[in-house]
């Protein structure tokens, strides 16, 4: 497991950890499977059954909660304790769960439709708060369980069952909206990448406060080929743009020696642009840095994705920075102003008395 | 001078002004200083929507009424006995109000040229002969304030701000009130600003001073205390009992409380209350909106708490497929209603009753959720701690529907007992409930979420943390037992009907209805919910102190209904239901049992009057006897006993 934080996990504190030896099918429950057939959600899950093992968290602690969509099936399938919510509200519910109990480890599963359109409200308040939950954003910038709508991140122009004239919508940039609702850690990642998908899902569950991972998933029946650009081997090194902490942000096809051939630097604007490697300095590159305070460079990265159809984009962890969480401090409250109270029954008593009383005998 | 000392058996006062003279506050005062003294007592606030409406216009004007008694009382009262206005738009707003012969005090400052203008007058109406019909006293307020406290070397708008505690002074000289509690009240309220407090406390004991004095009031009043039985008492307003309820109702069963809300009126003071009482381990949360608010709510009662949501009307709309979703998951969760004037933004400071087919039908599908109401402010105590006890007992959200009258109206609450709360005991899952067959062949015990409770139909709570009862719940229709998704058009049919019975189940947990019929022989029942607890008692009384009978029953539980309610209203010959709204207790009691019931409908954002409510009480009964003479309708009451003829 690849993270840069010390076990065990700030994200995890409080959960009790379970010393059995899990294996991926632990997690994996009598449920049978109904997703298309090709979909990349069954790679998100096959990943997700094989990662959670990792955390060596006792099983009854974890939670998920979805809301409605194909994506939003996600909990049948584990074997944890389930929320299967309604449309846009899973942030709303995973919030409830989250602060009524440290003890648990809650994950939101969503998608683009049920994130960004319905709930979107749901969405950026929980990131503003930091309510300490994994939120999986599967985005296939399409309706599927409605059968083929245009969604909010779908690009201009669409052409689908609703929109026959094409689109004309302006799509959200997933990450872009995170970083403007100050999400205290903002990623990226594929689902056909299981390395690099396990390594953000870790990375994300051991953050302390809201984790926005949006995971670019392919759906094949009404959307196929969305990622091809980031996908295909002929095309992927000039489309997937690794943000890699500490490093110069580096891509593009590699020459004889193995050296890529663009980076990225400050532009003159204030933003960052693509720039070809022979036209700079090595020492110009940009090096990428999530862990700064100001998320001013990590949205300048972010308006690398492409709005329209999809060429080129940044994979990785845009931000991931500590901010107290809302759950935590909610709980500090509670357990201050309960310091002083060892009775409730007693305590009743006098609060419902107050203070203005009189006794007729 | 020596003043004469009258007795009264009751008086119901009025304070009127501009919403930023303090009216709710005097009011509030003078409803404490009553109870102190120990007067029964009912108070109906009645304030604009608006925070600052432009001063002096009739839209700004607040007040605050407060009816108490050497007797039990039951309502705020049908119109003031005394009127305090402190501007001309107070004046002319509550006027209609106020019947030949009552008395006007007058703040005369105000009434000049633009103040006049600002409220519609064309002339002045203490300078013209408008008035004569009431026993008017002209009182220069503000003036005599100002000079009061000229020590303290404050603003003179300062200075006049304290002119409500002239009024009250005032008040409380001329109906013998006790002043320390309003003295200590303000030196708390004003610690640290010395100046404001000693000004209002001076400009308070000059109002009783000048009442003591003055020529112009040569009477006082003296209203004994009414007999209470034995017990502590304190005067509370019914969104404070319910707040409180909650925290009974969670310190009963253990389970602490989570509230996801967002600020409404009438109902945000629930979200103020509990937000100071977290030492009981209550969670406050304030929502991005109404769904967010519940959804949180939902959340921390799948997590083991309990989730309370409170809003009102327009919230519901809402919230209601969450409640749906409550419905379907059968988790614990209490729905506060505070209802006002709707439809839409309605009249959001006023009250109604509009609501309770929106509790009972406001959501998709087949979806039966319990609904409780209070009867008065400090029953919301009581209703409160049943709504916890059904929503936890029978895994269901439950609708507890109060409404703007009981939310800010108070009255005297004798304080319960702990001890004699229901303990409500959660009953946590904590082990497997099922066997079955694994591919070994072995027997190997599981966990079915929906396999219930034979008496109550209540499905397991298995909390997040109880090791082996992993299981996933949703809004899909369930499985029956194992809780798997299921499409299965028998299985379909049955769980909506088991959902459906279970909610008629909690009838069993009911007690029987407690009619009302002194004489045993009344033919009209009147029936009613809410808070039109208190008119129609007091209507009933009316009519039966003119020598008539007329039963009265009120339901604390909407859905299910009581068992005996039934029996009930057979015994009766008609039965009227008055309500704050065009008739849906009406329509549901219709629906129900087929009992042609007479409606009494008012939608005008104010309690029923008792007065007008007597007068068609009285006319369905002679209706229903088929006589108008008091003497003959004894007789023939008597004569007739036997007789179910209803004759409209």
């Amino acid at each position: 497991m690849t993270t840069t934080e010390p076990l065990p996990f700030p994200g995890l504190v409080g959960v009790p950890t379970s010393d059995e030896k899990q294996t991926g099918k632990d997690y994996t429950s009598d449920q049978e499977v109904r997703w298309c057939p090709g979909c990349g959600d069954y790679a998100v899950l096959k990943a997700v059954q094989s990662f959670l093992p990792d955390l060596g968290l006792r099983r009854e602690n974890i939670v998920f909660v979805s809301g409605i969509g194909c994506s939003s099936r996600f909990p049948y399938y584990l074997e944890t304790y389930g929320m299967h919510s309604i449309h846009g509200r899973a942030p709303a519910i995973a919030t409830g769960i989250a602060t009524a109990r440290e003890d648990l480890s809650v994950w939101v599963v969503t998608g683009d439709g049920d994130a960004l359109s319905i709930g979107g409200n749901h969405l950026i308040h929980a990131m503003r708060r930091n309510v300490n939950m994994t939120i999986l954003l599967f985005n296939n910038r399409i309706y599927g369980l409605t059968k083929g709508q245009y969604s909010p991140t779908s690009e201009p122009g669409k052409v689908t069952k609703s929109t026959p004239a094409g689109s004309v919508d302006h799509p959200f940039n997933p990450v872009s909206l995170a970083l403007g609702a100050e999400a205290t850690f903002v990623a990226r990642t594929i689902d056909s990448d299981r390395r690099h998908l396990t390594q953000v899902l870790a990375a994300a569950a051991a953050h302390r406060g809201t984790s926005l991972v949006e995971i670019y998933q392919n759906c094949p029946i009404f959307n196929d080929g969305a990622f091809d650009a980031i996908k295909n081997p002929d095309t992927k090194a000039d489309a997937i743009i690794p943000l890699t902490q500490g490093e110069p942000i580096r891509f593009g096809q590699q020459d004889e020696a193995g050296n890529p051939s663009k980076g990225i630097v400050r532009s003159a604007t204030g933003g960052v642009e693509v720039v070809d490697l022979n036209d700079v300095d090595e020492a110009d590159l940009l090096v990428h840095d999530a862990h700064t305070d100001d998320p001013t460079t990590a949205f300048a990265l972010s308006r690398l994705t492409d709005a329209g159809v999809l060429h080129q984009s940044p994979i990785g962890i845009f931000r991931q920075v500590a901010r107290p969480t809302y759950d935590d401090q909610a709980r500090d409250q509670i357990v201050t102003a309960s310091a002083s109270q060892d009775d409730h029954r007693s305590a009743l008593t006098s609060l419902i008395s107050g203070s203005d009383t009189w006794t007729v005998v | 001078m020596t003043k004469q000392v009258k007795q009264l058996d009751r008086v119901i006062i009025r304070f009127a002004g501009d919403s930023g003279d303090g009216m709710q506050l005097t009011g509030d005062r003078f409803t404490q200083e009553s109870a102190a003294f120990g007067n029964d007592l009912q108070t109906l606030p009645n304030f604009p929507a608006e925070i600052r409406a432009p001063q002096g216009t009739l839209p700004g004007v607040s007040s605050f009424q407060v009816h108490f008694a050497d007797h039990d009382i039951l309502t705020p009262g049908d119109s003031p006995d005394v009127l305090v206005a402190m501007n001309p738009a107070a004046l002319k707003a509550n006027l209609p109000d106020m019947k030949p012969g009552t008395s006007i005090i007058v703040d005369s400052h105000d009434f000049s040229g633009r103040n006049l203008i600002k409220a519609g007058y064309a002339g002045n109406p203490l300078e013209d002969d408008s008035l004569t019909d009431y026993a008017l006293n002209v009182v220069d307020l503000t003036g005599m304030t100002v000079a009061a406290v000229k020590e303290f070397g404050l603003s003179r708008k300062d200075a006049a701000r304290a002119k409500n505690m002239f009024a009250l002074g005032l008040l409380s000289w001329m109906y013998g009130r006790p002043t320390e509690t309003t003295t200590a009240f303000l030196e708390k309220r004003f610690a640290k600003a010395p100046d404001i407090r000693d000004a209002n406390i001076t400009a308070f004991k000059a109002g009783w001073n000048f009442g003591e004095t003055t020529e112009a009031f040569a009477v006082q009043y003296e209203i004994k205390p009414a007999p209470m039985s034995a017990g502590i008492y304190r005067n509370i307003t019914g969104n404070l009992a319910l707040a409180y309820g909650l925290v009974a109702g969670s310190v009963q069963s253990g389970l602490p409380i989570f509230l996801g809300t967002y600020p409404i009126t009438p109902a945000s003071d629930v979200l103020h209350e509990l937000s100071k009482h977290k030492r009981f381990g209550i969670t406050t949360f304030q929502a991005e909106d109404e769904i967010a608010g519940i959804g949180a709510a939902l959340g921390a009662s799948f997590a083991g708490q309990l989730g309370v949501t409170s809003t009102s009307g327009p919230g519901i709309a809402l919230k209601s497929e969450t409640i749906g979703l409550a419905v379907m998951t059968e988790l614990p969760l209490v729905v506060i209603d505070v209802q006002r004037g709707g439809p839409s933004t309605g009249l959001p400071t006023k009250t109604e009753q509009a609501d309770l087919l929106q509790a009972m039908f406001g959501r998709n599908g087949e979806s039966p959720v319990p609904i409780v109401a209070p009867q008065s402010p400090g029953d919301c105590f009581t209703a409160a701690v049943e709504a916890v006890r059904i929503a936890v007992t029978y895994r269901t959200p439950v609708m507890l529907l109060s409404d703007g009258m009981l939310a800010n109206g108070s009255e005297p609450w004798q304080i319960p007992e702990i001890d004699d709360l229901p303990v409500i005991d959660p009953q946590f899952a904590t082990a497997t409930n099922h066997e079955s067959t694994d591919k070994n062949g072995d027997t190997v015990g599981d966990f079915w979420p929906y396999l219930r409770d034979e008496e109550t139909l209540a499905r397991p709570w298995a909390i997040p943390g109880t090791p082996g009862l992993e299981h996933r719940i949703g809004g899909l229709e369930k499985g029956d037992g194992h809780g798997n998704i299921s499409y299965d058009p028998g299985n379909h049919d049955y769980m909506v009907r088991t959902r459906q019975a279970k909610v008629d189940r909690i009838a069993d947990s009911l007690p029987p209805l407690e009619v009302d019929d002194p004489s045993g022989r009344a033919k009209v029942l009147v029936l009613g919910w809410g808070s039109t607890y208190g008119p129609i008692g007091a209507a009933c009384r009316r009519v039966r102190k003119a020598g008539m009978d007329v039963a009265q029953t009120h339901l604390r539980h909407l859905n299910p209904f009581p068992s005996d309610l039934g029996e009930v209203l057979k015994q009766y010959d008609a039965v009227m239901i008055p309500e704050m709204n065009l008739g849906q207790l009406s329509l549901l009691i219709r629906a129900k049992y087929l009992v042609d019931v007479v409606g009494y409908n008012h939608v005008r954002g104010l309690p029923l009057k008792a007065a007008e409510l007597a007068e068609a009480i009285t006319d369905l009964i002679t209706t229903t006897t088929g006589d108008v003479d008091r003497e003959n309708f004894r007789a023939s009451a008597d004569a007739s006993a036997d007789s179910k003829e209803i004759v409209k």
